[in-house]
């Protein structure tokens, strides 16, 4: 194959974004001014630079395409979309890993653009990662003591005894005791749901004041997922974290987290409350993959189910208009595959991309 | 439901790894009957030794087997008498196919995918590369892969596509049974959503039966007309789909459908607390008594399977209820 991707997002702004409409944000409600308000998220764009031949520009991988959004104080949000849709592409941009071509993110209304070096790393302190693929995540040759001192040596927690009562703090948070059996462990001497923990008890070390949870159960059994995810719940209300959580499940969610995002082809296409979201789905990708999401019931192998057609865009050339359009079954000709759907906000606090609520 | 002729009937069926660390009892005394044109799931959580399962009837088996025993009659006859040479050729593709787990990343990186699909024919039916090719095309078109694919490479399809093509590359011997390991599970909702449509339609149209192993309790429910539950090694519970979604009879079998987070209705999940035991020597008693709910003095001994209104549960639980099977 000729076509080779950099390892990190393009810098320079391409010719192709200027001139592209404004994307809008939260409205009125928005405005990283508000106390309340975490996070800060406005009309983000992460592209990946796409190489022929290992220097020819061809194209970009547009992960991230106008993401806006505001998280809060103590909130748990969940962005479920499906694979390739950019939902890990957001978050490390979110966690200052990757940097935008456009927009940007603000923590505690500090664009993070502009934080120093040092700065950068007071604030990686201040948001915990759970990243995907827990079997990958925790390096196979250090003892679980080790993994957990490595983030307070790095951001400067030198003193031995003060180590070593945070980590028997947070191994005692997350359920993992006595605490002493555990701490010369080796990952692969734990349990899928026990190496869980320990990168929730890694990301929960340095205090921060919101946790990043890529897919943290997806990997694991149903019998565990359940731990896990109340595990997180119980150390968000007792610490007053923000929570982001990042899925493909849809019914997990639903217990998890306040508010639901819908994320489709690098685009938030629908957010809301997950109640609201859950029993009046706006967007018609949200009602596809509702349809398509199974609850155990014997009745499920008598019907056959209705699904649109097709997969998901490419993210380089990504369809005019919708980007759903494509596949959608009540798209308006003349319009759907034209114009790019702003936000409408049909409901208070219900926001989505589709022109069918204009 | 009326009762279907039976296609498949396993009796007692062992299959021990020998490792360093001891001997692992990955198959015990598995029991289980299948009708024709009929799915079944196995159900259970990683390392219970469903794969190993599929692998002990379809005779893949390891080099470091330890134990290997019981009966598999398939139609009447018992293929653990065959040798291994009338088993590979009158069973393994002609009765018996398997689309294995991880599948869509096993395909053949450098032959054409069509070509892939037409070869069993080619290689176990003799075909004319010719026909093979047809029929491959017509596979093709049943599990909702587009004809023109078949010249193309499995790094050109997506995920789902290249599952499908798995499929078809189980199919089309046109065996009575296929097993299917874990089909969907790394694949996204709608995807998997689409495949199960598939799976569907060729149960009703080509009349095959289905071996369905997964740990995804609530897409296992798109294709199952029976449900058996394996835990630790053990068939725990064989119950029909209708009874196993609404009231599953073993403990495990209950908490495990407890846990599973509905979307539709609104019922916390809850978890099972502990880990499944070791395979290698598990437990004398019941296998779950450490982590049931119900657990009490009996259970220390190993539990019978009890036939409940038919189905099968080894529990203690049902002794009054149940008759020993
Ligand atoms: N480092 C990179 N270089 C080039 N392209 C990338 C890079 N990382 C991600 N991409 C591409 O960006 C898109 C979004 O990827 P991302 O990993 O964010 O998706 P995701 O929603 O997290 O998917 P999944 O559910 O599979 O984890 C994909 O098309 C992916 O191939
Ligand atoms: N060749 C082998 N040698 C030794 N042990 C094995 C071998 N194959 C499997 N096992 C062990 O047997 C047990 C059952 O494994 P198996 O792969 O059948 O589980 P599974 O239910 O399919 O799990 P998963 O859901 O993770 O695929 C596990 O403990 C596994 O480690
Ligand atoms: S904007 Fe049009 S194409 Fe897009 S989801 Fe709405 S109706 Fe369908
Ligand atoms: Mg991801
Ligand atoms: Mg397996």
């Amino acid at each position: 194959m000729t076509l080779e991707l950099n390892g990190q997002p393009s810098n320079d702004i391409p010719a192709e974004l200027s001139g592209t409409q404004q994307f809008r944000s939260d409205g009125p409600t928005s405005a990283a001014t508000s106390q309340d308000v975490l996070l800060s998220v406005q009309d983000l764009h992460v592209w990946f630079e796409l190489k022929r031949w290992g220097f020819l520009n061809a194209g970009h991988v547009r992960a991230v395409d106008g993401v806006s959004f505001d998280l809060h104080h103590g909130e748990a949000i969940g962005i479920v979309g499906e694979s390739g849709c950019g939902k890990t592409t957001l978050m490390k941009t979110i966690l200052g890993l990757y940097q935008p071509v456009q927009g940007n993110v603000k923590f505690d209304s500090q664009d993070l653009s502009e934080l120093t070096t040092r700065d950068m790393q007071t604030y990686r302190s201040k948001v915990g990662y759970v990243q995907q693929d827990p079997y990958g995540a925790l390096p196979p040759f250090m003892t679980v003591e080790r993994i957990l001192s490595e983030p307070m040596i790095v951001s400067g927690i030198k003193n031995r005894s003060v180590q070593s009562q945070r980590i028997h703090d947070v191994l005692t948070e997350v359920k993992m005791t006595p605490v002493d059996d555990f701490l010369t462990k080796f990952p692969h001497m734990l349990s899928g749901g026990q190496q869980q923990r320990i990168v929730i008890a890694r990301a929960m070390i340095l205090k921060p004041q919101l946790i990043v949870a890529d897919e943290p159960v997806s990997m694991l059994d149903a019998s565990v997922r359940v731990e896990i995810l109340r595990l997180l719940q119980k150390l968000q209300a007792s610490h007053n974290l923000s929570v982001i959580y990042i899925t493909h499940d849809l019914s997990t969610v639903r217990y998890f987290s306040d508010r639901i995002f819908v994320m489709y082809a690098g685009k938030l296409i629908e957010r809301a409350d997950v109640n609201a979201l859950l029993r009046t789905p706006l967007h018609p990708y949200t009602q596809a993959l509702l349809a398509a999401t199974p609850d155990p019931d014997y009745r499920n192998a008598l019907t056959h189910k209705e699904l649109p057609p097709g997969e998901p865009p490419s993210l380089v050339n990504p369809p005019e208009g919708c980007r759903f359009h494509p596949r959608c079954p009540k798209r308006i000709e003349g319009l759907c595959e034209v114009e790019v759907p702003p936000d409408f906000e049909p409901v208070p606090n219900h926001y989505t991309a589709c022109w069918l609520l204009r | 439901m009326t009762e279907k002729e039976t296609l498949l009937s396993i009796e007692d069926l062992r299959l021990y790894f020998r490792t360093t660390q001891g001997i692992v009892q990955a198959v015990d005394s598995v029991d289980l009957k299948l009708g024709v044109n009929e799915a079944m799931v196995i159900l259970g959580e990683s390392g219970c030794g469903k794969t190993s399962l599929s692998r002990a009837v379809l005779r893949l088996l390891p080099n470091n087997v330890d134990t290997y025993s019981g009966s598999i009659y398939l139609e009447g006859e018992n293929t653990m008498e065959m040798a291994d040479e009338a088993f590979r050729r009158q069973i393994r593709w002609f009765k018996m196919s398997l689309v294995p787990q991880a599948a869509m990343n096993a395909l053949n990186p450098v032959l054409k995918v069509g070509d892939q699909v037409a070869e069993p024919l080619i290689v176990h039916h003799r075909a004319e590369k010719e026909d093979a090719r047809n029929q491959a095309a017509w596979m093709f078109e049943k599990v909702g892969v587009p004809v023109d694919f078949l010249d193309r490479y499995a790094f050109e399809l997506s995920g789902g596509m290249r599952q499908r093509v798995a499929l078809a590359m189980a199919l089309i011997t046109l065996p009575p049974l296929v097993f299917l390991d874990e089909p969907t599970s790394a694949l996204d909702v709608l995807t998997q959503a689409n495949i199960f449509n598939v799976l569907k339609e060729i149960k009703q149209e080509l009349a095959v039966s289905f071996i369905l192993i997964t740990h995804d309790i609530a897409t296992s429910s798109e294709l199952a007309d029976r449900v058996a539950v394996m835990y630790a090694g053990q068939i725990v519970e064989v119950n029909t789909a209708r009874s196993f979604f609404t009231d599953p009879l073993h403990p495990y079998a209950k908490l495990l459908m407890a846990s599973v987070p509905k979307l539709k209705v609104e019922q916390e999940p809850t978890f099972i607390t502990g880990q499944p035991p070791s395979l290698i020597n598990p437990p004398s008693g019941c296998r779950f008594a450490d982590r049931c709910p119900s657990a009490f003095d009996r259970c220390s001994e190993e539990p019978p399977v009890f036939l409940v209104d038919g189905q099968q549960v080894r529990c203690w639980l049902y002794r009054a209820k149940g008759v020993r099977a």
